[in-house]
């Protein structure tokens, strides 16, 4: 069966995003906590543009007008040694 | 939107969801309004723990009901909640908090808890990736059916029962305003309409006091921003949340594989600022591989704020309060919320759809402020 990714991290596919919205989590946030998308390592560059595109043709809400989830730092993976090293400090 | 309802629910979280379940299953006409989307609040931001071990008997019996209810829910929704039972581990680090664990175990028990003081020795055997030393335990307390699950999951599975059973739950709909006619709910006033109601239950969260102040009820209630972090994903590592009510960490390995885990700053002030703070990561990074030094090596995926709804005694505020006839509160619950919530909910279902009002409702009635002596629930982390 032909399966577009649309979030690598998660493996979740643009079926399984449309199945989503499907059920009632036209929220971008919902979808999030509900397939994962934008939890992974890539923290959601790679999927949440092309979520919320397929938010867009299934819902008639523009793009521009579906907000981004929170920006949830650190944006890149950072160890919790390089994090907890004193080596910063004044 | 319906215009007329049993009873209206203001709050999408998890004790929102939860309660719509209920009473839409016991027949009853229900409307849940949410300023966001369904857990925006505490319920998505939080910990995803469940634990039994508490200071305070009505915690206690609360958790070991709610654990009962957890248990067998993912049946019951027909969807898998992930809840998993690897027990809470509770570090101790000196005479003071060994002699508090002693009490706590004693009352614990005597309400039907397994739980077990443990010897630094056999930490380990719990937790292996733990440095005991390095943690200055002096031993630890463990109760085995402690655990957590997902609460997206599982606000998801009730809110999708809850509206099978026939309940109508709406987001991105905000409460403007509550009316009364002779101190009695009469509607709840909203930006999408007005719905006539003569039950209003109050499950908003930290913006409880908000919703209370609209029918001149104050609430005790001081929002606690809270930080939190989660991991990469990695192989099973252990199976236990590992708390420590002196250095305030909690951390846990969730189904997927990440580690996800807490502290309070020493900067941390009460108030509504949503803002992350590098002392976080710094404090979060140094006690966490304090702990566990292996983790080093492991990447934080992200890191993000939520609120406790913090009352007076760290207790939750429960059932109708004296003035407001209709008006029930289900807030308050200072970070516990989404472990206490089956059992609080369906004490809640109970005394809507037959009245009945069992002892624990009553000591957590808001009214329990008014008097001289209140007891403070000791076991709060985070």
């Amino acid at each position: 069966m032909k399966r577009s990714i649309v979030c690598r991290c998660e493996d979740i596919s643009e079926e399984d995003v449309i199945q989503a919205i499907d059920e009632g989590y036209t929220d971008i946030e919902e979808l999030r906590k509900k397939l994962r998308i934008g939890m992974g390592p890539c923290q959601g560059r790679v999927c949440i543009q092309l979520v919320a595109r397929i938010l867009e043709k299934k819902t008639g809400k523009k793009v521009s007008k579906i907000p981004l989830p929170t920006v949830r730092p650190p944006l890149i993976p950072v160890s919790l040694g390089t994090l907890s090293s004193e080596d910063h400090e004044e | 939107m319906k215009n007329k309802a049993d009873v209206v629910i203001i709050g999408g979280g998890v004790n929102g969801c939860s309660l719509a379940y209920q009473l839409a299953k016991k027949k009853y006409d229900v409307v849940v309004v949410e300023k966001k989307y369904l857990s925006s609040g505490a319920t998505g931001a939080c910990g995803a723990g469940i634990r039994q071990q508490w200071s305070t008997k009505e915690n206690t019996l609360l958790a070991i009901q709610s654990v009962k209810i957890f248990e067998q829910l993912s049946k019951e929704l027909g969807q898998d909640i992930e809840f998993r039972q690897g027990g809470y581990l509770i570090a101790l680090h000196d005479a003071k908090e060994m002699k508090q664990a002693e009490k706590n175990v004693a009352l614990q028990r005597s309400l039907g808890l397994k739980v077990d003081i443990v010897s630094p020795e056999h930490i380990n055997d719990i937790v292996s990736i733990l440095d005991v030393k390095g943690m200055n335990a002096l031993g630890a307390t463990f109760c085995p059916t402690d655990g957590h699950a997902n609460p997206f999951r599982t606000t998801f599975a009730y809110a999708d029962a809850a509206r099978r059973y026939g309940a109508e739950i709406n987001t991105h709909t905000k409460v403007m305003n509550l009316k009364t006619v002779k101190k009695a709910i009469s509607a709840v006033v909203t930006d999408q309409g007005t719905i006539q109601t003569n039950t209003v239950v109050n499950a908003a969260g930290v913006e409880s006091k908000d919703i209370a102040a609209m029918v001149n009820v104050s609430l005790p209630l001081t929002p606690m921003r809270k930080e939190i972090m989660a991991t990469e994903r990695l192989e099973p590592l252990f199976e236990a949340m590992v708390i420590s009510f002196k250095d305030g960490i909690y951390f846990s390995q969730q189904n997927e594989g990440q580690i996800v885990g807490g502290l309070p700053i020493p900067e941390e002030r009460g108030g509504y600022k949503t803002m992350l703070t590098f002392s976080f990561l710094e404090h979060m990074a140094r006690t966490l591989t304090r702990y566990a030094p292996v983790l080093k090596h492991v990447n934080m995926l992200r890191h993000w704020t939520g609120f406790y709804d913090l009352t007076p005694d760290a207790r939750p505020i429960l059932g109708e309060v004296k003035n407001v006839k209709g008006f029930i509160q289900c807030n308050g619950f200072s970070g516990h919320g989404f472990m206490l919530s089956p059992m609080v909910t369906k004490m809640l279902s109970e005394y809507i759809t037959e009245g009945k009002n069992p002892e624990v409702l009553i000591d957590l009635n808001l009214e329990r402020f008014k008097g001289k002596h209140i007891e403070k629930e000791l076991s709060v982390v985070g």
